[in-house]
């Protein structure tokens, strides 16, 4: 892994956190999708990150987006169910042929179908595991179920979007 | 021996998720509570100076509202004051000021505000430093806002009206019957009110304000006005629908209110056994 390859995770972090906190958190569109871009950070990663760096990265995102929500523990309990189940789930979707070295998983390197069936589940159990935790103690099923779905759908966009725009074939943030 | 530490490493990653997992939901359970501490919550000096700095550039753009919201704010209080202006009678009595609950107004300014959450909190750009204390309740021109949760020394933490563990003792301003305001976590503009008996005559557009009861709120500040009276599930209550007067979006300004004789009042409470509704 070269100087400049870290160069761009770190500022990758910060600017993902920094757009999350101060611009996305007020983003909420039709009262039911949040926009949590952040966690394509994480499922951006280089593939071949082994699993332990992947959970120490989680645990320090998600810590700091939690004291912006004010939901301490919540993002970070979530976050690090992605971040554990990401490599197990690259492994079980290895194309013929398997992954190039130091590849990032985006659209542009792998396809947009691969791209989808790998990160819309991690989106949704992302976001499951969010609006049910948060509204723990209350019954509001239907709406949590709404959220999560708009969320998801909200999110994936984002990230196409984002990626198509900001990132670069083969190499990138 | 060898063999279940060898054992141990291969599960190395998996043995880190649960240790990590176990540190956020101790999180989750130790400082979501209402009473949490203030450490590790928007109100700690580094998230508290960056949304400080985010505010001072996006208050700009609110400038306008934010100026006609004071000047009808001030233009009610100057005819409240107009209201206790002494009348010209040589025979006027003043009321003995034991009666009167004491309460000390302070402002400051919202600059984190969430309302699409189940459970929202907002934060202040005051704290310790200006004489706030966990506990204050919270309000502004339109109505009420909420109770501070916890203060770092210049920043303070808010739970939100839009709270689903947030009580807020009301009463029907016309009839003086009194229940408990909570947000059940759907429209960010309606609440509940609870404990209201069924025998109560109640009309959709009666006003309901603080009831003064919980020495929290002074008696008499806007909570909203009821949308809805269902008969419901409950057999002893009904179901009513309050639409908030407070409009959530746009809250930029704050007022917050002490009681002085709160802590007599709870002492009071515990030596007598009673728990105070919060």
């Amino acid at each position: 892994m070269s100087g400049s390859r870290i160069f761009y995770l770190i500022g990758g972090f910060i600017i993902y956190l920094l757009i999350q906190t101060l611009v996305l958190k007020n983003l909420v569109l039709f009262g039911v999708g949040f926009c949590f871009l952040y966690i394509i950070y994480l499922i951006l990663l280089p593939i071949e990150t082994k699993t332990i760096p992947t959970l120490l990265i989680a645990f320090g995102m998600g810590l700091i987006v939690d004291l912006f929500y004010d939901t301490l523990g919540i993002h970070t309990a979530s976050l690090l169910i992605i971040a554990f189940i990401r490599r197990p789930w690259i492994k079980i979707l290895t194309p013929t042929g398997g992954y190039d070295d130091n590849l990032q998983p985006t659209i542009l390197n792998m396809g947009f179908g691969w791209f989808m069936t790998y990160s819309l589940p991690l989106i949704l159990i992302f976001n499951i595991s969010f609006f049910f935790i948060e509204s723990m103690g209350t019954d509001l099923f239907i709406p949590v179920v709404q959220k999560i779905i708009a969320s998801a759908i909200f999110v994936f966009v984002m990230s196409n979007i984002v990626q198509l725009l900001f990132y670069r074939r083969r190499r990138g943030i | 021996m060898q063999r279940i530490l060898l054992f141990l490493y291969s599960l190395r990653a998996f043995l880190l998720f649960v240790f990590l997992e176990a540190i956020a939901i101790w999180l989750i359970v130790s400082f979501n509570s209402q009473q949490g501490s203030a450490f590790f919550n928007s109100s700690n000096q580094f998230s508290g100076k960056i949304l400080g700095v985010k505010n001072n550039v996006s208050e700009y753009f609110t400038l306008a509202e934010v100026n006609r919201r004071l000047v009808d704010t001030n233009a009610e209080l100057l005819a409240e004051l107009e209201m206790y202006k002494k009348p010209a009678d040589s025979t006027f009595i003043q009321l003995d000021s034991i009666l009167t609950a004491k309460f000390e107004f302070k402002g400051a300014k919202v600059i984190n505000n969430s309302i699409r959450l189940s459970q929202n909190h907002l934060t202040l750009n005051k704290g310790e430093n200006q004489g706030i204390k966990p506990g204050m309740g919270v309000f502004n021109g339109q109505g009420v806002v909420g109770r501070v949760k916890g203060v770092s020394k210049n920043f303070s933490t808010v739970i939100s009206l839009l709270h689903t563990d947030l009580l807020i003792s009301s009463k029907i301003e016309s009839t003086e019957v009194f229940g408990s305001i909570k947000w059940d976590g759907k429209d960010p503009q309606k609440a509940k009110m609870l404990y209201i008996p069924r025998h109560v005559k109640i009309e959709v557009g009666d006003k309901i304000v603080t009831s003064g009861y919980n020495a929290v709120f002074p008696e008499g500040i806007n909570i909203g006005i009821v949308a809805e009276v269902n008969q419901g599930s409950d057999t002893n209550y009904l179901d009513v629908t309050v639409s908030l007067s407070t409009d959530f979006t746009k809250v930029s300004y704050v007022y917050l209110v002490e009681n002085d004789i709160e802590e007599e009042l709870d002492s009071l409470y515990l030596n007598s056994e009673i728990n105070n509704e919060r």
